[in-house]
């Protein structure tokens, strides 16, 4: 990016002091690069007010609001007693639990399964356009039909989960309706729904992986593991750490499918993730400073997970 | 058939699968895969259009039924105006491509102007834009509520006006940055020779970077669409009324006391808009996904 910017800086500026003074006089140079501007930035005022108003002034405000509290219209400073407040909520801490929890199962399953799939089709010859395809369906599906089909599968009395585990004679689960289970019922439904995305960039990856290192370690007698550990894994090391932490981001955000399916914090707390928590400090209970608070707990803890990914971006370059 | 060719070795050779136990095993691996993807990744959207066409009494039978015995097509209709399918849809659709407009307008533009006419500070700007995506979208969502609720300055009220789910659409660092990395890449001699045939910067954006830019525009598009149809919480906050809710928050909110075969129906009505694009659209879609994606 760069290389290509810096020369033409450099003759458009040349251009600027060549024709300037000779057409127009140094003022009228001046003036020009004025317009120039100008009309630069008539093109780009509409995306400065959009980031403006909804990007660069709510992140001001977001912590502004963790320091304020409202009351009948009046706002004040109240120091640290919204973080307080926040921090001895008797929720607090198992809402901080059920995230992490959601994120880890969310790791062991949403992280593995997809690049397994992405190795078995990139070995697949025939149908590989169908199977792609059937991976991403789910990705398209309006959260709310994946939510609440779930919610039918995972019925304990007519699901279709409990069902076919009956067929089998495996025992059944209480699946969404037990505070033991809950939560990873609702991980497993938004893996199925989610993981398309995952498993077509790993496959692109696996697609850039050069085929004389599998010859080479074919030569070496290496079997299917160890051309997948010593080959496979470490050609895509940086896209597997960028989607570890890209997940890890994405999950810990997680509200749409506890809210959907578990109605939010599921049996006895069982589901209630720290962006439900906010959710409910905002538009349950009314405090906005409250729900900041935490907010800028989340933002703390994501912040180095985000700095990671910047950094490991950068160097894949 | 040209992909297989171009296609590079993978873990296991070809030499492997042309031996009769490796050409064995490959057939039944993929037969297997093929059966259970088709299963797992077909079969609950298979469950939700036939469970449509089912009598309540039937979708609660044990063991389901594959084909329904009795079709009551008629489940359909009543989702459709029980649940007001028609003006959830049409909101739906309106934010989306309203979203689409405000995106492709501004962000094309502030893209161009970032890319090609490169205005002092542009890079402070371009900085201020893509740290955006650094900042996770729940963390802000309560300051954006409040700044939705009385917009700073202006001081009108956009809850339940779909301006609330447009504008903030446009704050995209995404595809800012999608957008502008395309454009560095159109060569700026280009740029030159329209200046010099006397080509404002409005017209050579118009007549030689937009048509050369139309893959990328094609998957700013498509996602722009998708993202509004998939989101949840942001419209269910800011459009809290009945009449201008889109699709997810209405059939959530009306799920409650509908019979279950009519609410599968109107899920799989729901779902069909987004399967629809992505069928017709799935080479942008998946090109876009591995373009992009990675460096954001």
């Amino acid at each position: 990016m760069a290389a290509t910017t810096v020369p033409d800086k450099t003759t458009r500026r040349h251009a600027g002091r060549a024709a300037g003074p000779r057409a127009q006089g140094g003022r009228g140079g001046l003036s020009r690069k004025l317009s120039q501007n100008l009309q630069a930035y008539g093109f780009l005022i509409g995306a400065i007010l959009c980031f403006g108003f909804f990007s660069w002034y709510p992140m001001v405000r977001e912590f502004i609001m963790s320091f304020q509290q409202t009351k009948r219209g009046v706002t004040s400073w109240v120091g640290f007693k919204n973080i307080k407040t926040i921090y001895h909520d008797p929720y607090f801490w198992t809402a901080w639990k059920n995230t992490g929890m959601f994120t880890l199962y969310a790791l062991v399953i949403g992280f593995a399964v997809p690049f397994l799939i992405a190795i078995l089709l990139n070995e697949l010859r025939h149908a590989r356009a169908y199977l792609r395809i059937l991976v991403y369906l789910p990705v398209m599906l309006p959260p709310v039909a994946g939510a609440l089909l779930f919610k039918y599968f995972y019925n304990p009395e007519y699901g279709l989960f409990n069902r076919i585990l009956k067929i089998f004679h495996l025992p059944t689960s209480q699946w969404l309706d037990s505070s033991n289970t809950a939560l990873i019922s609702v991980v497993i439904a938004a893996t199925w729904m989610s993981m398309g995305s995952a498993t077509l960039i790993y496959l692109a990856a696996l697609q850039n992986i050069p085929g004389e290192l599998y010859e080479a370690a074919d030569l070496d007698g290496a079997g299917l593991w160890s051309k997948i550990w010593h080959v496979t894994i470490p050609q895509t090391k940086l896209v597997l750490s960028l989607m570890l932490l890209l997940q890890i981001v994405a999950t810990m955000q997680e509200f749409t499918n506890v809210f959907l399916m578990a109605g939010g914090n599921g049996p006895e707390n069982s589901t209630m993730t720290v962006v439900y928590m906010v959710y409910q400090y905002g538009y349950r209970y009314n405090n906005f400073g409250g729900a900041a608070a935490l907010g800028l707990f989340l933002l703390l803890v994501l912040a180095g997970f985000s700095g990671l990914y910047a950094r490991l971006n950068r160097n894949s370059d | 058939m040209a992909e297989f060719s171009s296609q590079n070795r993978t873990l296991i050779s070809s030499a492997t699968l042309a031996r009769p136990r490796g050409r064995f095993i490959y057939w039944t691996v993929l037969s297997v895969v093929l059966v259970v993807f088709t299963v797992v990744f077909v079969g609950p959207l298979y469950w939700m259009a036939t469970s449509g066409f089912k009598s309540v009494h039937e979708v609660l039978h044990n063991p389901p039924t594959l084909i329904p015995k009795d079709p009551h097509p008629s489940n359909y209709k009543t989702a459709w105006t029980q649940l007001k399918l028609a003006k959830l849809l049409w909101n739906t659709f309106y934010y989306a491509f309203g979203a689409l407009a405000f995106q492709l307008v501004f962000d094309v533009a502030a893209a161009y102007a970032l890319s090609k006419l490169r205005p002092v500070m542009g890079n402070i700007v371009l900085g201020g834009m893509l740290a955006t995506l650094m900042i996770p979208s729940a963390v802000l969502i309560i300051p954006q509520y409040m700044t939705v609720l009385d917009l700073p300055l202006l001081h009108v009220n956009l809850i339940n006006h779909p301006w609330a789910i447009w504008l903030p659409t446009v704050a995209n660092g995404f595809n800012i940055f999608l957008l502008k990395r395309f454009f560095d890449s159109i060569p700026n001699d280009l740029m030159a020779a329209a200046a010099i045939d006397g080509a404002g910067p409005m017209r050579t954006l118009l007549s030689i970077v937009l048509p050369m830019s139309r893959p990328i525009l094609g998957v700013v598009s498509i996602f722009a669409v998708v993202n509004v149809w998939k989101d949840f919480l942001w419209p269910m906050l800011v459009e809290p009324d009945p009449e201008k809710q889109p699709i997810n928050i209405g059939i959530n909110s009306l799920s409650q006391g509908v019979p279950q075969n009519v609410l599968i129906a109107a899920l799989a009505i729901s779902a069909l808009p987004t399967l629809l694009i992505f069928l017709l659209f799935q080479r942008n879609i998946m090109s876009g996904l591995t373009a992009g994606s990675l460096k954001g």
